[in-house]
Formats: structure tokens, sequence, C-alpha cells
């Protein structure tokens, strides 16, 4: 039994105004937002942004990478490319390849969690078994396998890179997504939408999908940001080279020409740091998600001071009962 | 007891789906990957033996589907990897000399991590709003961060801008000629020394999962009734924290047991990065260098390890909590 004091500051609404309230709120949510908008921006219009093309070189004759100047501003590298042309024009087959592969292993994910979750018995039984195995396979050492022999016309199509990425990444979502549904099915809701003779798939859709997205948003982007490291990786460690230049390549372009000992921090920070940033406002808005749907995990911003944390105190909200909120999500993976 | 038993039986069909998988991974590639193990041999001596031992391996032999699989498994079974074909030794001796490193890197890395991690989680749970607990988005940040970017900076400044460590490798018999590789102090130095950077980044990468994690069933276990008993019965504060941490640790432990594969792909690229001689450089160059054997052979050999490692966890569960040994 816990004692329950009211934490929030918002009155009761209607659901829908104080969830977008609460989003906007959220400070984590809005600057995670914020940098992911500003990444999607630079994939779509970088390559047109950029005062140069990626392969511009400034001249032919000079072999050493300029520092950052008024004419360049990021600097050259050895070869004389501008390295903000390739910066901005470098994101988009990362986030295209990352986001593909976070859309198929959420595909994936529901098919075999949602449907394990839901019917049980045998088909439960195998279900979770390949996600188990999927799981323990060492996603990054199978790509490295598998992508090494691709000629460079499969290199390039991002559709099939992310797809493959989301072969290794999709198990982890299915068994949150299982763990979740297995709790949603007992729910008076679905047990009368069954009672009165809803279809399987109908139910599934319409009943506990609804429920589930904040789970699958949280998966989504935990699959996008591993996408994001391991098309990167792959293209530092030269396992695939696509054509036009991307973060990774840069990379690797920099770490082959010793960047590091000749001390050309322009060469290799800028992509570095993209990444590092992309990957840190994913992580920011699936923290203000997480804190969205559990209000439990919420430290002390936006509580009144006087309300104390402590033993048996933990104030939570209780003005709204919709099925949503009775719905406690998982704390964590590896709860069931 | 069966619920242990029930998990072996689960585990020796991942094995098997890994060994399978393993041996059909080369066969579906686009081009025949004899082709490239071969080509990639023509400049290294082989002998007769070792071509028939190959193509055996990769079904040129004229052999039927089946059959391969059969030798491929019995190969297994007499411990037999196959020749690695850029350093013509058994594949086996290769991993022997790896695997340690990538253990202990991997093992302390992990220790240090959990141990830390669910300290500091427990912590942040109990004084929730607290100072640790305003930090926490600070950590999330590290592992937001590519493990590969985050070597990469932490190479870069702790390394090369600040010289606090050494760049690259396992050990140093170069610098100092009286350390030699061996049990002595010297030369564990020299190993410590180098294992700092990648230790580092493997424990920043993963420690917001544990500390995360654990602070957030400590929040939950706090509201049990039986911690609020302990409380009212006037234990001490740290017996009352002790209550509910020790309830609170089992998801962490299972989510332990999950991760790992994660940990380990993350190593792998620490090792990369640090030129570190465990197995994840070993496969780097086994894949710049299409040695075919030696990349399933460190496939097979870190699957087995992480199912080994996700076994030990499930015993460590169902010792914990009573309920896993009822519901099996």
């Amino acid at each position: 039994m816990s004692v329950v004091g009211v934490a929030t500051a918002e009155p009761a609404g209607t659901g829908a105004r104080r969830r977008k309230s609460r989003i906007t709120k959220s400070p984590k949510i809005v600057v995670g937002a914020a940098i992911l908008a500003f990444f999607v921006f630079i994939a779509i219009f970088g390559p047109t942004l950029a005062p140069h093309s990626a392969s511009w070189q400034a001249s032919n004759s000079s072999a050493f990478a300029q520092p950052p100047s008024a004419k360049f501003w990021l600097g050259t590298d050895r070869q004389q490319h501008d390295i903000l042309s390739q910066v901005l024009a470098g994101g988009r087959s990362t986030m295209v390849i990352a986001f593909v592969a976070g859309i198929v292993a959420s595909v994936l994910s529901i098919l075999f969690g949602v449907t394990a979750g839901y019917i049980g018995g045998l088909v439960d039984d195998v279900l979770s078994i390949i996600a188990n195995i999927f799981l323990a396979l060492p996603g990054l050492l199978i790509l490295m396998v598998v992508m090494k022999p691709l000629p460079a016309g499969d290199t390039d199509n991002p559709i099939l890179i992310g797809s493959v990425i989301a072969l290794t990444a999709w198990a982890y979502g299915a068994r949150v997504l299982r763990a979740q549904t297995l709790a949603l099915r007992d729910q008076d809701y679905v047990e009368s939408a069954r009672i009165i003779g809803e279809r399987r798939p109908r139910i599934i859709v319409s009943e506990i999908l609804p429920n589930l997205l904040p789970i699958l948003a949280s998966s989504f982007i935990f699959t996008v940001i591993y996408g994001i490291g391991i098309y990167v990786v792959l293209s530092i460690l030269g396992i695939i080279n696509p054509a036009q230049a991307s973060w990774g390549t840069m990379i690797q372009n920099a770490q082959g020409a010793s960047a590091m000992i000749s001390n050309d921090w322009w060469w290799y920070a800028p992509p570095a740091l993209c990444v590092a940033l992309l990957g840190i406002g994913l992580a920011l808005l699936n923290f203000g998600i997480d804190e969205i749907v559990n209000p439990r995990v919420r430290s002390r911003k936006g509580s009144r001071r006087g309300v104390r944390f402590q033993l048996g105190l933990t104030p939570v909200v209780r003005a709204d009962r919709s099925p949503n909120s009775d719905v406690p999500a998982p704390v964590m993976e590896g709860e069931s | 007891m069966r619920a242990i038993l029930r998990r072996l039986a689960f585990y020796v069909l991942a094995a098997w789906s890994a060994v399978t998988l393993n041996f059909f991974l080369p066969r579906m590639l686009p081009g025949s990957a004899l082709q490239a193990v071969l080509s990639s041999i023509r400049s290294a001596p082989i002998t007769p033996d070792e071509l028939h031992a190959l193509e055996a391996e990769y079904g040129s032999g004229g052999k039927g589907l089946m059959s391969q699989y059969a030798t491929y498994i019995s190969n297994l079974l007499h411990g037999d990897l196959g020749t690695s074909t850029s350093k013509s030794v058994p594949v086996t001796q290769v991993l022997g000399a790896d695997l340690p490193w990538t253990i202990g890197l991997i093992g302390t890395a992990t220790v240090i991590a959990f141990v830390l991690g669910t300290f500091l989680g427990v912590i942040a749970g109990w004084r929730r709003g607290g100072l640790l607990d305003t930090l926490l988005p600070v950590a999330t940040f590290f592992q937001a961060i590519p493990y590969y970017i985050l070597a990469f900076l932490l190479l870069m400044t702790m390394g090369y801008l600040w010289q606090w460590f050494p760049l690259a490798g396992g050990y140093d018999i170069t610098r100092d000629s009286t350390v030699e590789p061996g049990w002595n102090t010297g030369f564990i130095g020299s190993v410590a020394d180098h294992g700092v950077l990648p230790v580092l980044t493997i424990v920043l990468a993963s420690i917001a999962g544990w500390i995360l994690g654990m602070r957030n069933v400590m929040i939950t276990t706090m509201d049990e009734d039986y911690v609020l008993v302990a409380a009212a019965k006037g234990l001490p504060r740290w017996r009352v924290v002790w209550v509910a941490a020790r309830n609170a640790i089992l998801p962490s432990i299972s989510s332990l047991a999950l991760s790992v594969s994660l940990i380990v792909t993350g190593s792998i690229v620490t090792e990369i990065v640090f030129s570190y001689p465990g197995l994840g450089l070993a496969i780097n160059n086994a894949t710049l260098d299409a040695d075919y054997p030696l990349m399933q052979g460190i496939l097979l050999c870190v699957t087995f390890a992480v199912l080994a490692v996700n076994f030990l966890a499930d015993i460590v569960y169902v010792i914990l909590d009573p309920r896993a040994r009822r519901e099996a």
C-alpha cells in the first residue's frame, strides 16, 4: 500500500490536452526532439545546403589538411575536400539506414512479440525461442561476416542495409512487447471485446496495439540508436564502402591517413560529434517518453517543493483512470 | 531443478541453431565463399590436405549438403574448427591466444559496471531527486554515444591529447626491456595500464543501464509493504535499504543475461579502436583478409560464450528467486 500524494501541478484535464501539455513541458523531450529535427533537416537539405559537393577538391597540389578558416568553416581533409560539405552530405545515408532499421525491426518485433503474447501456447513457445536465439547472437559479428562480401551496388542500397541490420535488432523489442501483451491480454476491456465477438486481428490492432505504443516508441528509438552505431562502425571498419561520403567513411578516411597523429582534429571531430549528438538527442527523447508513460520514475522535476520522495510516499498521478494509465509500463526490460 | 533443466534444453537448441547458422552463412552469401577463401590463400602456402579440408568445408568437393553438414558437425565435436587461411594455423590456436584477453576485458568491465551501477542505482532510487538522481542524464549521454565514437573520443583525449594512458595494444614489451610476458608485476602493470581506456569505454557506455534499471525497480520496491514493515520495526536505515535492494536486484540479473550480447558487440568495437589483442581485433583482421574459417570460429566461440553467460545468469536467478523455481 502506498501513500499517494499529488505531485504534478496540472489539474485533471481531458486526456489529449493533458498529454500535449506534458510533452511540451518536458525539457528532455523538447531538447531531444529539437536535436532530432535538426539532423532530419540536415539529412533532407544538407546535400543542397552544402557549399561544395562532397567530392569537390579545393586544389590538386596541396597535400596538407587545412585547418578551419573563413573560407572553409570546418577546414579540409588531406585530399582538400571541404569538411563542412562532407558533414552536411554525410548524414543522409546514416539517418535513412537507421530509420529503416528501426521501422523494419519494429514491424518484426510486433509480428513476433504481440503474436506470441496474444496467442500463447505452442505458438508462444516457438516464437519466444526464436526471439531468444536471435537475442543471444552477437549482431555486429554476424553483420561483419554477412556484409563483407556484398557487392558495391548492395552496400549503397539503404533499404537493404537497414533491413539486414534490423534482422539483428528486433528480438529485444519482441521480448518487451510480448511481456506487455501478456499483461494486456487479460485486461477487462480486451476480454469484453472478445466476448462481443470481435475478430482476433481487430482486437490486436485496435485494442492491444494502441496501448503498446509507448513501448514501441521506446524500442524504435533504441533500434535507431543501435542502427546508427552499427552503420557507422561497419563503414569505419571498411566492411561496407558506400560510394557517397558518410560520417563513418569520413572517420575511416581520417584514421587511414593517421589524422590523429598529425593532429588534424577538425577532420574526424565533426562527424564523430554529429554521431554522438544525434545519439544523445534520441536518448533524451527516449528518457522523456519513459517519464511520461511511467510517472513513478520521474525525478523531482515538476513536483512542488515540500513533497519529499521517501519511504512509502511515492507521489503518483491519480487523476486519470483511463485504461491507458491502468497498465503499468514495464519499469525495465527483463521484468517478465 | 526442473526450471534449470528446461532452460538447459533451450540452450542446447540455441547452440545447435548457432552451429547450423554458422554452417549455412558462408553458403548463403552472394559469390562463393570458397572463391574468396581460395583467392586469399593463393599467396599463402597451402598443403593438399588443407585444400581438401577447405573444399569439404565450403562444398566444392562434390559432396551433398547433408554430408557436408555431417562432416562439419563431427569436426566440431572433435574440436576442429578448421585452419585460419590468413595465419595458416588452426583456428582453435588463434582462439586460445585471443580469448583470454577478451574475457579479461569484458569480465573486468562488466563486473565494475554492474556492481558500481547497481550500487549507484540503489542510492539514486533511495534518495530520489537527490544529487545523484539529477546527474543521471549525464550517465545516459554516454550510453547513447555509439561505442566506437566513445572509444575514439577517449582515445583522442586521455590517450593522445593528455597522454595519460597508452594508445594501443594490450601490453608493451618494447618500451621497457625488463618487462616480459608472464605473471610478473611489470607485465601485469603494463597490461593494467593498457586496459584502463578499453575498460573505461565499456564501463561508461554500459553503466547508465544498470543505474537506471536498479533505480527504477528500487522506487517500485520501496512501496512494498515489507519495506514499510522493516522501517516501522525501527531497523536501521541501511538494513531497510538492504531489504529493498535485495528484492530489486532480480530484474537487473535477468537483464544482465539479455545485454551480454550487446556488451560483447561493444567490446569488440572497443578492442578494434584500441588495437587490443582480443577476439574483436582478430575478427576485424579476419574480415579484412576474407579469412572465413577464422571468422566463423570466432562467431561460434562468441555465441557459445554468450549462451554460457546467459545460462549462468539463469542459474543465479533461480537460486535467488524462489518463484522462478516454482513456476517451471
